[in-house]
C-alpha cells in the first residue's frame, strides 16, 4: 500500500484518470452519432448510401485503431494542414492531439456502433415494418417513429460493449502523447522500475473502476429496456 | 427482420426518382469530401502524389526489407497469441464451469479483471516485466510482451465465448451423459466442450482479426511488427502517408479474409448443424441467467 501511496502523492493520477474519462465520453457521443448514421445509410434504400455505409465498416472495422490514430494525427495534422486548435494559443499541440484523438476513437468505434445497431434493427420483428408500412409511414418515417426506438433498445447490450471497448481503447492515444492513464503508466515505469507491480495494479484498478460499472449498468439496462416481445 | 427491403416499399416512379436524386446528392457529398482530401494530399508543399513518393514500393528490396519481415513478425505474434490463448481460453473457461466453488470464484475473478484492463496496459506490465524483472532486453522483451498481453486478454476473453458456448447447449445434452454413466468431468470434456467449440468457431475466428489488429499496438513498445516496418522505412523515403496506406491495405485484406472465412464457417454450420446447440448468430436463444453481456459476444464476436 505504501508504495501506491507515493505514486499517488509524486503523480497526478486523477488528472489522467480524469482525461480518459474525458476521452471516453466525447468519443462516445462522437461515435454515436456517426455510427447512427452509418446504420441508417445501411439500411436506406439509396444504393449509394448502401455502399458507402458498407464500405465504411469493412474498411474502418479491419484496419487496427493505432492506425486510424496516426492517419489522423500524421495525415489529418501534419499533412493536409487541418488544425482543431486555434494557432499560436499555448495549449496548441496538446488541444490538437487530444482532438485528433477524439475524433480517431470515434471514427473507429463507429463502426462497431453502426454493426451494433443493425443487429438492434435485427431484433425488430417483420411485422412491425410492415405495419408502419401499412399505415402509409415512408422510409425516414417508419425509422423515427417505429424501427429506431425498437432498434436502439434491443441494441443496449452490444452498445455498452462498444462503450466497454471504447474505455480501454483510450489507451491507444497514447501514442500521440495524450497525458491518459496508459501514458503515465509508462511514464511512472521508466521512472521507477521497483515499483512495477503496484503501477500495474494502480492502473490496472483505475480501468477496472470504469469499465465494471459500465458493464453492470447495461446490462441491467438492457434487461429492463428490452422490448418485451 | 432480416432483409432491409422490408424498411420500404418496392419504389415507384415517383420515389425512383427521389432515390436517384438522393443517389447523385450522396455521391457529390462524397466526392466532394474525397475531392478535399485529395487536393490536401496533392498540396505543392508536400505532394503525396509524387512518384518519388510510391516508387519505392516497386523495389523489391522495400518489401523484403521493411514490410515483408514486419508482415511475418506480426502474423507470428498473432499466431503464438493464438494458440496460447486458446490454451488459457479453455483451462480459464474450464475452470469457470468447475464443481469445486474455489476454482469458479479464481477463475471468474480473473476472467473479469483481465477483461476489463486494457490490452495495451498488459502489454506494457509484460513488457516491463521482461525488462526490469526477468532481464531480458531486445526483441525477445518486446515479442514476449506483445504475445503475453494479447494472451491474457484474449485468454479471458475465450474463456468467456467457451462459458457461453456451454450454457447455450441444451440442458439434455449434459442430463444424457451423467444418465450413461459418465463423471461431470467426462461429461463436460467429452460431450460438452466440443459442441461447444464447434457452435462458437465462427466467434473464435472473428476474434482472430481483433488478435490480428492489436498486435498493431506493438508499436508502441517498439516491437517490429508491420505498421513500425512501415514507418522505419517512410523516415527513408520521406513518405510517410504513402506507406500508412499500404500499411493498411495489407491489414485490411488480411482481416476482411479472416472476416469472410468467419461468415463461411457460420454458414456451414447453419446448413448442416452437427451440433444440437445455437449456431453463430442471431437465431441464438435467450438463455436466462447468461448476462448479455457474454450473449452478445456469441452473437456478433464483439469483444474488442
Amino acid at each position: 500500500m505504501g508504495a501506491i501511496r507515493t505514486l499517488l502523492e509524486t503523480y497526478d493520477v486523477p488528472a489522467a484518470f480524469w482525461m480518459t474519462v474525458k476521452l471516453t465520453v466525447v468519443s462516445a457521443v462522437g461515435a454515436l452519432v456517426i455510427g447512427t448514421v452509418v446504420a441508417i445509410c445501411r439500411v436506406s434504400p439509396v444504393g449509394v448510401l448502401r455502399a458507402f455505409g458498407t464500405a465504411y465498416v469493412t474498411l474502418i472495422r479491419n484496419t487496427p485503431l493505432t492506425l486510424i490514430v496516426f492517419f489522423c494525427a500524421f495525415g489529418l495534422l501534419n499533412t493536409l494542414g487541418l488544425s482543431l486548435a486555434s494557432a499560436g494559443s499555448p495549449t496548441e499541440i496538446v488541444d490538437n492531439n487530444f482532438r485528433f484523438g477524439v475524433i480517431a476513437l470515434s471514427v473507429y468505434h463507429a463502426s462497431f456502433v453502426a454493426e451494433a445497431l443493425r443487429s438492434g434493427i435485427n431484433t425488430v420483428p417483420q411485422g412491425q415494418a410492415e405495419a408502419a408500412r401499412a399505415i402509409g409511414l415512408g422510409f425516414g418515417a417508419s425509422l423515427r417513429e417505429v424501427i429506431l426506438p425498437q432498434a436502439f433498445r434491443g441494441a443496449i447490450a452490444p452498445l455498452g460493449n462498444t462503450l466497454i471497448a471504447l474505455t480501454k481503447n483510450t489507451t491507444v492515444v497514447a501514442t500521440i502523447g495524450v497525458a491518459e492513464l496508459a501514458y503515465l503508466m509508462r511514464g511512472m515505469i521508466e521512472f521507477n522500475p521497483s515499483l512495477l507491480y503496484a503501477i500495474f495494479l494502480l492502473i490496472a484498478a483505475c480501468f477496472v473502476l470504469l469499465t465494471l460499472p459500465t458493464g453492470l449498468l447495461f446490462t441491467s439496462l438492457s434487461r429492463r429496456l428490452a422490448v418485451q416481445r | 427482420m432480416s432483409a432491409q427491403a422490408v424498411l420500404f416499399d418496392a419504389p415507384g416512379p415517383r420515389a425512383r426518382a427521389r432515390h436517384r436524386i438522393f443517389g447523385v446528392v450522396g455521391a457529390l457529398v462524397l466526392l466532394a469530401l474525397l475531392l478535399l482530401v485529395v487536393r490536401g494530399l496533392a498540396n505543392p508543399e508536400n505532394n503525396q502524389f509524387t512518384a518519388q513518393k510510391w516508387a519505392p514500393f516497386l523495389d523489391p528490396e522495400t518489401w523484403t526489407s521493411y514490410l515483408l519481415p514486419g508482415l511475418l513478425a506480426t502474423l507470428e505474434a498473432a499466431g503464438v497469441a493464438v494458440v496460447l490463448s486458446g490454451v488459457l481460453g479453455v483451462l480459464l473457461g474450464l475452470g469457470r464451469l468447475s464443481e469445486a466453488r474455489p476454482v469458479r470464484a479464481v477463475c471468474g475473478v480473473l476472467v473479469e479483471f483481465l477483461r476489463s484492463v486494457p490490452v495495451l496496459v498488459m502489454m506494457l506490465f509484460v513488457y516491463y516485466f521482461c525488462i526490469f524483472v526477468l532481464g531480458v532486453l531486445g526483441d525477445t522483451s518486446t515479442f514476449v510482451g506483445v504475445v503475453g498481453g494479447l494472451t491474457l486478454y484474449n485468454g479471458a476473453v475465450i474463456a468467456e465465448l467457451i462459458r457461453s458456448g456451454v450454457f447455450a447447449l441444451p440442458k439434455g445434452q449434459r442430463e444424457a451423459g451423467l444418465a450413461i454413466g459418465l463423471t461431470p468431468r467426462q461429461t463436460l470434456l467429452t460431450i460438452l466442450l466440443p459442441q461447444a467449440v464447434t457452435a462458437m468457431l465462427p466467434s473464435l475466428i472473428s476474434q482472430l482479426v481483433v488478435i490480428l489488429k492489436d498486435t498493431a499496438l506493438g508499436y508502441i513498445i517498439s516491437f517490429s511488427e508491420l505498421l513500425r516496418g512501415g514507418t522505419t522505412f517512410s523516415t527513408v523515403y520521406g513518405n510517410l502517408i504513402p506507406t500508412l496506406i499500404v500499411v493498411a491495405a495489407m491489414f485490411i485484406v488480411i482481416n476482411y479474409a479472416l472476416s469472410v472465412l468467419a461468415r463461411v464457417v457460420e454458414q456451414r454450420l447453419k446448413r448442416a448443424p452437427r451440433t444440437s446447440g445455437p449456431v453463430g448468430g442471431g437465431a441464438a436463444p435467450t438463455v436466462p441467467g447468461l448476462d448479455a453481456a457474454t450473449q452478445v459476444g456469441a452473437d456478433s464476436g464483439a469483444f474488442r
